[in-house]
């Protein structure tokens, strides 16, 4: 039990990381409003990032802009150590993954319109009794 | 310096991109553009194919960067072939839907173009990186351009079905990326060679098995394997027939593909077959997804939903071929990715042309129409013929190699469900048969739903060429099968 | 249902939780992935690319080529919003106000237009009167905000910040436009067909330098095959990536303004919020 607590302290930021997905996950999937739905997924995706983003952290290191290279002369100058800035890598990838984040709400709010603009309500047990009074498909 | 590689996907990239000044601009060079751009992907690929097949494996650097740090193109046999793959059947959509789409979405075809290419950049991107995030971007591309096609089709169920498919692709594609997370975690790099490298020394680690667990879950979420299967019907039943003709031969096949480069490349037979055992589980899965995909297939009474199943159906081949555990197994699957690509193609052409004279295709609708739509029931006889199993059609041959697979490996309730399925599937087409063939075309067909009689004739030409081109190439493919085999999948899995 | 997805986020979670059994412990600067790419990408990227930001010299040179699909995904949102929502019927009914007494008319067939102009205002139907605080101050801060967007796209390379950024910046400010004001001062100013150039130009713009380099003898994206062109060769790189975030910027710039007008207009871009 001990063992546990030691590994949930030192890697406690996952652990909430990974509580905050399933958080999410839980809203997308049981969730009756298809916005409720729409705020989980992005609840998810969050989670996600943020998870990402912590795997690149270092203690007791700075942001990974180098300070010496603004001069433009001594770029060359000072020796850098990787120790001291933190790992620039998954900060690159979760810009590409907040963006496609956007844009998927950006698609999902377009077609939610779409739905209320024909159906005049947004809850999925109400689409689905529609539905059926719509009749049979095309 | 050969740049073929980077063109193949680049080409539609920009060709998206002009057309999408032009549909502001001046709307009618959009199509066009489409197809120059489309075309010259279809002649690098093909240059690329010939270049792999005499020379080995392209790596490409893109931006000069040696990988792990910069990412890179590698394309071996497989690549190239998929490759090839997509974009002709996207070309050859691209001729054949120039009348659907004008009808379709009348004042906005040129945006409609855009996202066509767009679409089709992204499958080709999957296929061809060797990078594992490049690989989650190209998917999320392929994806959110079918999330927003798909709802431009049916008016009424159309959105909803695609706001279901974004819900349930949101959670494979998050997945995905959560297993490249860990994969990153624990080997610190990005490029494929590279992680394989680094992954053959901690076989053991809980991390990379759960890696692994979460991107195979991502991948099949997203090639729709029973029973994550439930966006497919909807999804593909309710889009406009020019997108469905070219996602359903396309897009789970491409996820097909990136589930056997993530075993082959970058875990290892030897990591899943020997270190995990979990081919047995599988392949059961993979039995139960061709079974419940078939009979689903059966209870329906639209003739677009029923293609839908069968393609379940179908990844269920592809999925048991792949993990049986042997060459026989992989090949078969690999071949498989070709071939069904070519049938759905053809089966979704002959659906096309009919619901464009038909405007419905409910198998009550269909009544007759060997009499007035010759040509078309003829691609679509072939492509059934091909999917039932029936030499010298393609799907013959690589169901043949998945049964040899399944005695070998001893997996006989795997071989017995590839027997039933094409049992079941050959009811289901002949059903078709009978109503188009032998019920008379009825008098008052069309004239229920209000609109006039509808002037039942064959489809445009346009639409039948490319229809009979594929439908024929079913049968080359058959013939050609031991070719292929032999000069591209035997010497790839080596 | 609810039951199901319980069961289906509890699994879930404890398999997620176990694979972090192995992880290394949080800021640990010896785990694998802080030790295998990034030493290089922290230690050689500012000789190479001659980029003090180390996120941007990544971003925009080593992992270009996802940078560039990425902002294809941010183009594909606007015009899938578009092709979605976009309503190009004129809508039947009107409401005018007259400006001097104060009375509201409301027209119900479209085929009678009144001229607006002093007597009449076209008013939506939701109409909520101007409040004369918020417009001059949005007017006033607005340039400013435009400013700042431009100095995060330009300095980019030197301190946090880039292309997507000061596009969303930027976007934002429009949309504050139509917020203070409303929805048609914003269309009225920029058309829907600028938009939608502006977006597919800003991603051909990346696209297009990073296809020069081909027949200029490099590969796809690589940058130094540009050096002919330029005025400073030895910076090569970073006056790539500069042209490169100037293209995201003004695509990310449009696609928030096309978003957001045709979500909340549903399509039909006279009223909206």
């Amino acid at each position: 039990m001990t063992d546990l607590l030691a590994l949930i302290v030192a890697k406690y930021n996952y652990w909430l990381y990974v509580i905050l997905m399933m958080i999410g996950l839980y809203a997308m999937i049981a969730k009756n409003n298809l916005i409720k739905k729409l705020v989980g997924m992005n609840i998810f995706q969050t989670a996600i990032i943020l998870f990402y983003v912590s795997i690149g952290y270092k203690r007791d290191a700075t942001i990974p802009i180098i300070q010496s290279a603004h001069g433009g002369q001594d770029a060359h100058a000072a020796v850098i150590h990787a120790a001291d800035y933190i790992n620039p890598l998954p900060h690159v990838l979760m810009l590409t993954a907040i963006v496609v984040s956007v844009a998927t709400f950006g698609v999902a709010m377009a077609l939610a319109v779409r739905i209320y603009q024909r159906y005049q309500t947004l809850e999925e047990d109400e689409l689905r009794m529609r539905l059926v009074d719509i009749g049979p498909e095309k | 310096m050969d740049n073929t590689p980077a063109l193949i996907v680049v080409t539609p990239l920009l060709a998206a991109l002009f057309a999408g000044l032009a549909a502001w601009i001046k709307e009618r060079l959009s199509y066009p553009i489409a197809l120059i751009g489309l075309a010259v992907s279809v002649y690098s690929a093909f240059k690329v194919l010939m270049q792999v097949i005499t020379s080995g494996t392209i790596h490409y650097r893109v931006a000069g960067w040696a990988p792990p740090m910069g990412i890179e193109y590698s394309i071996d046999l497989l690549n190239a072939m998929v490759l090839l793959i997509v974009s002709s059947i996207a070309f050859l959509n691209l001729i054949a839907s120039y009348k659907s789409v004008a009808r379709e979405t009348s004042d906005r075809t040129g945006s409609f173009y855009t996202m066509y290419l767009l679409f089709v950049t992204g499958l080709l991107g999957v296929t061809a990186t060797g990078d594992l995030f490049n690989l989650y971007v190209l998917i999320e591309i392929t994806s959110l351009t079918s999330y927003a096609m798909v709802a431009l089709g049916d008016r009424d169920r159309g959105p909803l079905a695609s706001l279901n498919y974004i819900f349930i692709g949101v959670i494979g594609a998050s997945f995905y990326l959560l297993g490249v997370g860990y994969l990153y975690m624990q080997t610190g790099s990005l490029n494929m060679a590279d992680v394989a490298t680094i992954l053959s020394g901690i076989h053991g680690s809980s991390t990379v098995l759960v890696a692994f667990i979460l991107m195979m879950i991502g991948v099949w979420i997203k090639m729709a394997l029973f029973p994550l299967h439930v966006w497919l019907p909807n999804a593909y039943s309710y889009s406009p027939i020019a997108f469905a003709r070219v996602v359903a031969p396309l897009m789970t096949k491409v996820m097909v593909y990136v589930m056997i480069r993530m075993m082959i490349t970058v875990f290892g037979f030897d990591y899943i077959f020997k270190t995990l055992n979990l081919s047995h589980a599988v392949v059961w899965l993979a039995t139960i997804a061709i079974l419940a995909g078939a009979i689903m297939a059966l209870s329906q009474k639209n003739l677009k939903k029923m293609l839908a199943y069968i393609i379940v159906c179908e990844i269920g081949y592809m999925v048991g071929g792949a993990w049986m555990g042997n060459q026989l197994g992989m090949t078969g699957a690999i071949l498989h990715i070709l071939n069904d690509a070519l049938m759905t193609f053809a089966l979704f052409l002959a659906v096309g042309n009919m619901a464009y004279k038909l405007k419905k295709v409910d198998l009550p609708d269909l009544k007759g129409l060997f009499g007035k739509m010759p040509w078309t029931m003829a691609g679509f006889v072939l492509a059934a013929f091909s999917i039932i199993g029936v030499p010298p059609t393609c799907g013959f041959f690589s169901k043949w190699y998945l049964i040899l697979a399944a005695f070998e490996a001893g997996a006989w309730h795997f071989a017995a469900a590839l027997v039933i399925s094409s049992l079941i599937c050959a009811v289901l087409f002949f059903r078709v048969f009978e109503i188009c063939f032998f019920e008379p075309i009825s008098e008052s067909h069309g004239q229920k739903d209000g609109y006039s009689h509808v002037a039942i004739e064959e489809a445009p030409i346009s639409m039948l060429i490319v229809s009979g081109l594929v439908s024929l190439s079913l049968i080359v493919a058959g013939l050609y099968s031991g070719t292929i085999v032999n000069t591209i999948i035997l010497p790839f899995l080596r | 249902m609810k039951f199901l997805g319980f069961i289906v986020v509890c699994l879930t979670g404890a398999l997620l939780l176990y694979g972090t059994g192995e992880f290394p412990d949080w800021g640990d600067p010896n785990s694998p992935a802080s030790l295998h790419l990034s030493d290089y990408y922290i230690e050689n990227a500012v000789d190479q690319t001659k980029v003090p930001n180390l996120v941007t010299a990544v971003l925009a040179d080593y992992r270009g080529f996802d940078t560039m699909f990425e902002t294809s995904v941010i183009f594909c949102a606007g015009l899938a919003c578009f092709l979605l929502l976009r309503d190009f019927r004129e809508k039947k009914e009107r409401f005018y106000r007259h400006v001097p007494t104060g009375v509201i008319l409301h027209v119900k067939s479209g085929k009678k237009v009144l001229k607006t102009g002093k007597e009449f205002e076209h008013m939506d139907k939701d109409w909520v009167p101007s409040d004369l605080i918020i417009k001059t101050v949005c007017r006033i801060l607005i340039p400013f905000i435009q400013i700042y967007a431009l100095y995060v796209v330009a300095h980019g390379d030197f301190s946090p910040g880039g292309g997507f950024q000061g596009g969303v910046i930027f976007g934002s400010s429009l949309i504050l436009l139509a917020i203070s004001y409303d929805l048609k001062t914003l269309v009225k100013r920029i058309k829907e067909k600028v938009l939608g150039i502006y977006a597919a130009l800003g991603v051909l713009i990346y696209v297009g330098i990073a296809a020069i380099c081909m027949p200029m003898g490099g590969r796809f994206l690589d940058y130094a095959a540009l050096a002919p062109l330029v005025w400073d060769p030895h910076h090569v790189r970073a006056l790539g990536m500069l042209g490169v975030e100037i293209g995201v910027g003004m695509a990310v710039t449009a696609v928030m303004a096309i978003i957001y007008i045709n979500i909340v207009s549903e399509g039909r871009h006279d009223e909206g919020l």
